[in-house]
């Protein structure tokens, strides 16, 4: 649907998240020599092959144990050294939640805790492993800062940009092949929010994989005559309060789009804000309160209500509610 | 710091004591029982084993390390370290209160000298201490990075994945003690859940195990670090098997779960003090 659509931003190339990450993480290793990298058993799923080719003596093969990784990492912030750890979302958010609770949250460590396989378009592996309530855990731990960057090129200069920042950090990227739209040479900006697309009827903020969702729907949108404004909200804590604000006394309504439960996620960190600022109306596109399921990405998107068209129609929704 | 004799070191050991049942007893809550049975460990390793600055940096480059897993005896670490100048001893009266650096479990949030890195929910110093170990090595820097977990504690699986870690990484600039007490809350660890054979356990997971069967014996406790040392370096990590005695120094204190977490009152804080001689002055 998307190649017969007027995009305002487009791309020739997909890739995954992950990659971004792998390559932003030898590029950091490349720049600092206190960056260090642990995985927990998924060096290839983690695209951190290239660090650890180049990097051996800074690099740590843990094993199948994610506790005891993130314990490592917390104890080699001591020195001063930059603890990058790798494993699937699921493994580096519930699995260790207590661990970076009391040994990276509260005290506060710089650690740069790299979650991949995020969210349903993991795909066929299936619920076990498609964790949606990543974004909620790690946003409620004080210190803890969430980023969730859209697509290879965000997510490479967001690797880059967290190695730079002092304190504990959730990176979180995803497995499937997804359009680069962004540019190679963007600059990261930690919490600062991303303005896409101008528009006046209503804003779509979107995080992740969803932020190409909806640059399709404002195409969508703008056939039906209706003008949208997409801001890309990358860093869900600390939450761009300036920006939404600014964007929603503008349009006056808004919908949230994210790859994760309603409960907890990005749609829950804005609405605080609007109640608190702005009450205008707002629609929530995320997971609903259930588990995932095998299938392909795009079947898993569609069916849990995840892509461009259900964006379409929460905006309608959010517009008809003015 | 300077390194202190014996003699010095039992006297310290006694005003540690002190500063453990007063602190505990001021705002009647907090854990004596393994304080006290670990006293004679924290002297040793403040006072004459490890090579440390109370001017405190966090980063401890070129200095020993030393990190408590088991959080919940944090009234020994604090006594340790304000007796060896990390903070005054004044600011034991702040134990557990509002508003104070001594937390009821040690933390960093409040910027406490001496205090690196959280803990209380066990099972993690070890991975922690590991965790420094291996970043002391990667800068070049060979002082000694030392932990202590409960025995009890060792029914966490957490502490098995960094056993497994260490003896693969070969990191050898570790040594781990346990508080072999064989008390946990619930009662004897024989009867809550049985650690069998912990020598046998950590020798079978790759690491040099010494055992000191007199933990509440400042020479043995001596010779047990000494000996830990010098098995340093040599490709293994080392645990110290430490014996002790819960609430060793008070008569009616001592062998007992019942004074894990448990405040005396005024007139056990008397009978438990006339046990105890002042040497250092009391807060």
């Amino acid at each position: 649907m998307d190649k017969t659509l007027d995009l305002k931003f487009t791309y020739t190339e997909k890739k995954d998240t992950r990659s971004g990450f792998g390559d932003g993480l030898l590029e950091a290793g490349r720049k600092n020599p206190n960056v260090v990298g642990l995985c927990a058993d998924l060096i290839g799923s983690l695209k951190m092959g290239a660090f650890q080719k180049e990097f051996p003596e800074r690099f740590f093969q843990v094993g199948i144990a994610e506790a005891n990784m993130i314990g490592l990492a917390a104890g080699m912030t001591i020195n001063g050294k930059i603890p990058f750890t790798g494993t699937f979302a699921n493994f580096s958010t519930g699995r260790v939640y207590d661990q970076i609770r009391q040994s990276v949250a509260y005290s506060d460590k710089n650690v740069k805790i790299c979650a991949s396989h995020a969210g349903l378009t993991l795909g066929e592996d299936g619920a076990t492993h498609q964790i949606l309530e990543d974004v909620g855990m790690m946003k409620m731990l004080p210190h803890m800062t969430v980023i969730n960057p859209c697509d290879y090129n965000q997510t490479k200069a967001a690797t880059m940009a967290i190695a730079e920042y002092e304190g504990p950090v959730y990176l979180r990227f995803g497995r499937p092949s997804w359009p680069i739209f962004t540019p190679a040479d963007q600059k990261f900006e930690i919490g600062k929010a991303w303005k896409m697309i101008e528009g006046k009827d209503v804003t779509i903020f979107a995080t992740g994989h969803l932020v190409w969702e909806a640059v399709v729907a404002e195409a969508m949108l703008r056939e039906e005559g209706i003008s949208a404004e997409v801001i890309n909200i990358h860093t869900i804590k600390p939450l761009d309060e300036e920006a939404i604000l600014e964007s929603v006394k503008k349009t006056g309504c808004a919908v949230s789009a994210e790859e994760h439960q309603l409960n907890g996620g990005l749609g829950d960190s804005i609405a605080q804000t609007l109640i608190r600022n702005n009450p205008a109306p707002l629609e929530y596109v995320g997971v609903n309160d259930s588990f995932g399921e095998s299938g392909t990405p795009t079947e898993l998107m569609e069916k849990y209500g995840l892509n461009a068209e259900n964006i379409v129609k929460a905006a309608k929704a959010a517009i008809a509610r003015k | 710091m300077e390194k202190q004799p014996l003699e010095q070191l039992t006297k310290i050991s006694s005003q540690v004591r002190r500063d453990i049942l007063r602190m505990v007893h001021a705002v009647q809550s907090g854990h004596p029982g393994a304080s006290l049975g670990c006293t004679e460990f924290f002297v040793a390793l403040y006072f004459n084993q490890m090579k440390h600055d109370n001017k405190f940096n966090m980063d401890g480059a070129n200095e020993d390390l030393f990190f408590l897993s088991n959080g919940h005896i944090s009234p020994v670490w604090y006594a340790v370290l304000a007796r060896s100048g990390y903070f005054s001893p004044e600011e034991m009266t702040t134990f557990r209160k509002l508003d104070s650096r001594l937390q009821g479990h040690p933390a960093t949030e409040e910027g406490l000298p001496g205090i690196r890195i959280a803990s209380g929910s066990l099972g993690q110093g070890l991975s922690v201490a590991t965790g420094a170990a291996q970043a002391k090595k990667i800068d070049g820097d060979d002082r000694t990075v030392y932990v202590l977990m409960g025995d009890g504690e060792q029914q966490e699986g957490q502490v098995w994945e960094a056993a497994m870690y260490a003896a693969h990484h070969k990191v050898d600039n570790l040594i781990a003690t346990i508080d072999f007490n064989r008390q946990q809350i619930d009662g004897p660890t024989k009867e809550v859940m049985d650690l069998k054979d912990l020598k046998a356990k950590w020798e079978a997971f790759g690491w040099e195990v010494i055992e000191t069967k007199q933990g509440n014996d400042m020479a043995a406790v001596l010779e047990g670090l000494e000996k830990a040392k010098a098995l340093t370096g040599k490709g293994k990590p080392v645990l110290n098997l430490l014996h002790t005695e819960m609430g060793f120094g008070v008569d009616f204190m001592v062998g007992t779960h019942k004074w894990h977490g448990i405040a005396p009152s005024d007139e056990q804080l008397a009978n438990a003090l006339g046990q105890l001689e002042e040497t250092l002055g009391d807060y």
